[in-house]
């Protein structure tokens, strides 16, 4: 029995399946390429070697991608790079579109997108390449704290930070507007998931029980309220609504999935009625938006300055796209303000129709799926929560804009994640890719569990450690 | 180019969008049934070495197979003594490993177990028990462990002032 064992476990190794990578990673390059030169044919622009230097770029990236992770995570999860490749390049396509209409005539948008895009990837690939291991991000787990607040706090520092919009979340370096709080986005999901890694089983023993509902003791949760305050604290002295929302639906989610108490959401979704009660009382920011929300179609709130009128023009856009759209390069999606980031998915709805930004939100579905699959095959108590964490960062911001342009819920200042022009936030979604690459290469390789072969000595079992394992290593 | 064409061209970027998702759900396959694949899995690694699941696969059970269900398989790891009393482990395929260093799978909080003290291991459907060394040892039942041993559901397993149980 026990000679036929390695024989069957041998047999049941995961494979790499890089190869289906390749292939979807094609289609998906199809797609984004096939994208932006069918907005050049639409728009009578002559298909000139521009578009195809532009598409080599991208094909070479995505390739450069392909090959670091075959070198690199062999057993990573084949799926998210091309349907990452494809959003980004639909999103490069339909910044390149917008950039013919009067409003971003001459700003050339599709090409600092590009670049970014070349800048996120490149510093992906090498994180890939330096990190090796998710796990070694547990022991950053207080820094990130710390560099959370630096990063949440940089803007409002005088004279780094910069005013747009009423948000108060760029800094300026030379000329380039960077939103740090998109990387804090990252060192937070770090802080929670190697903060309830660490204390999970105190959080879930100890504490007092009241009716049916144990709440954890104070001193166990405080460096937690003290993240969540502060995060909170910095975004309402920004203005930055849909970043507090997501940060704190973040934490809410990695504490429920890491001691499965359905008390934290019911605690939460209180914070949150509290909260936006709070904001509406006291932020006019905040209450601007309720207004709008509630009453868009109201004559007065549309005429007035931050009125309803972009939410309104995106709604009538989204119709006019109906079923199959009117095409790429066809619509008139200018007429909405800021089309090329907060609003691209109302572009899209409009040249895309309901089956195209459909297949982007199915898209966005799997994406999602993808990482919470991660986080359920990785075998270490931080790698899941991180993946967690990190699935949640990317469905919340998906459910913030894409429920905020359909009027589900307040339209508050995030960007559909790859889509959207923006340098910082592409950066640190593509950081986050690579990361939850690491943890589903983790979760897939095999691993030495030969019972009674190995168990003290090097790469004993039950202490897997994915870097002490040779390549190929195996139950032998 | 003509407006028929690219209208056609049109289409066939939808078309190929949707193209790319059928073809991702089709080469995920049962890649998302996590539950029960990791279930069947490791009946499959506890009751014999074979490769399709009884259940799964519908194939006849072997005599090994047969002969050893019959008893019944532990399924958790239950502390019913000392600081972690309460605590409950999921027994899956994987070997777990008792001891206070944080990559243990059972981390104890007890001062007088060591860093890596001792190992649960499936082998067949059975669990083994093995100490690692450990400066206070290993305790089953009353006696100290010298070498890998079987333990029933309801044997008590001691380290330091814990005590732990498997239960079906």
């Amino acid at each position: 029995m026990a000679a036929a064992s390695p024989a069957q476990q041998k047999t049941e190794h995961p494979k790499p399946r890089r190869n289906v990578e390749l292939i979807l990673l094609l289609i998906a390059l199809t797609i984004g390429i096939g994208a932006q030169v069918l907005v050049g044919i639409t728009l009578e622009d002559t298909i000139d070697q521009q578009y195809w230097i532009e598409g080599a770029i991208q094909a070479g990236l995505a390739l450069a991608f392909h090959i670091a992770l075959r070198v690199r995570a062999k057993y990573a999860d084949p799926f998210i790079l091309p349907i990452v490749v494809t959003l980004n390049g639909l999103g490069i396509a339909m910044i390149h579109r917008l950039d013919f209409t009067d409003r971003y005539a001459g700003a050339e948008v599709a090409d600092r997108q590009l670049l970014w895009t070349a800048i996120s990837m490149g510093a992906a690939i090498l994180l890939l390449t330096l990190l090796k291991d998710h796990r070694k991000l547990r022991q950053l787990t207080y820094i990130s704290l710390v560099l959370s607040v630096i990063l949440l706090f940089l803007p409002i520092v005088p004279g780094l930070g910069q005013d747009i919009q009423g948000a108060q979340v760029w800094i300026n370096i030379g000329g380039m507007s960077f939103q740090p709080g998109e990387l804090a986005k990252i060192t937070l999901a770090i802080f929670f998931a190697g903060f309830l890694a660490n204390n999970r089983d105190l959080i879930l023993l100890a504490g007092k029980k009241i009716g049916r509902m144990t709440f954890p003791r104070i001193q166990d949760l405080a460096p937690l309220f003290f993240a969540w305050l502060l995060a909170l604290g910095v975004l309402i002295v920004q203005n930055d609504l849909g970043n507090a929302l997501m940060f704190f639906g973040l934490f809410v989610a990695v504490i429920y999935v890491a001691t499965s108490r359905i008390s934290w959401v019911v605690i939460g979704f209180l914070f949150v009625a509290a909260g936006a009660l709070l904001a509406y009382q006291f932020v006019w920011h905040a209450r601007n938006r309720f207004d709008i929300w509630l009453n868009a179609f109201d004559d007065e709130i549309y005429e007035q300055a931050f009125g309803s009128h972009q939410l309104v023009q995106g709604l009538f856009g989204l119709a006019h796209g109906g079923l199959t759209g009117t095409g790429l390069g066809s619509g008139s999606p200018d007429i909405v303000a800021l089309a090329n980031s907060d609003m691209i998915i109302v572009a899209f709805g409009e040249e895309l129709g309901f089956i195209g930004l459909a297949a982007m939100l199915v898209l966005y579905l799997i994406l999602f799926s993808r990482y919470m699959r991660a986080g359920l095959g990785t075998r270490d108590h931080f790698g899941k929560l991180l993946a967690v964490a990190f699935a949640v960062v990317l469905v919340l911001q998906v459910f913030v804009v894409v429920g905020g342009i359909t009027r589900v819920i307040p339209m508050s200042g995030l960007v559909s994640p790859f889509l959207a022009a923006g340098g910082s936030a592409l950066l640190a979604n593509w950081l986050i890719v690579a990361l939850v690459l690491l943890i589903s290469h983790a979760a897939r390789r095999p691993i030495v569990v030969g019972p009674m072969l190995n168990t003290t000595g090097e790469g004993a079992s039950g202490t897997e450690d994915p870097l002490r394992i040779k390549e190929g290593g195996g139950a032998k | 180019m003509s407006e028929l064409a690219i209208t056609v061209l049109q289409f066939g970027l939808l078309l190929l969008l949707w193209i790319l998702i059928l073809s991702i759900i089709a080469a995920q396959g049962r890649d998302m049934m996590v539950s029960k694949r990791s279930r069947t899995r490791a009946s499959a690694q506890q009751a014999a070495p074979q490769p399709a699941p009884a259940e799964a696969g519908g194939t006849p059970a072997t005599v090994h197979h047969s002969g050893q269900t019959q008893r019944p398989r532990p399924r958790r790891l239950v502390v019913s003594e000392g600081p972690l009393v309460g605590t409950e482990v999921e027994l899956g395929s994987a070997p777990i490993m008792l001891g206070r260093a944080q990559e243990c799978t059972v981390v104890l909080e007890d001062d007088y177990a060591s860093g890596k003290h001792a190992r649960l291991f499936p082998q067949g459907s059975r669990w083994f028990l093995e100490d690692l060394g450990s400066t206070n040892g290993t305790f089953l039942g009353e006696e100290q462990l010298t070498r890998a041993s079987t333990v029933e559901p309801g044997d008590r397993i001691r380290i330091g002032k814990t005590v732990l149980e498997l239960r079906t």
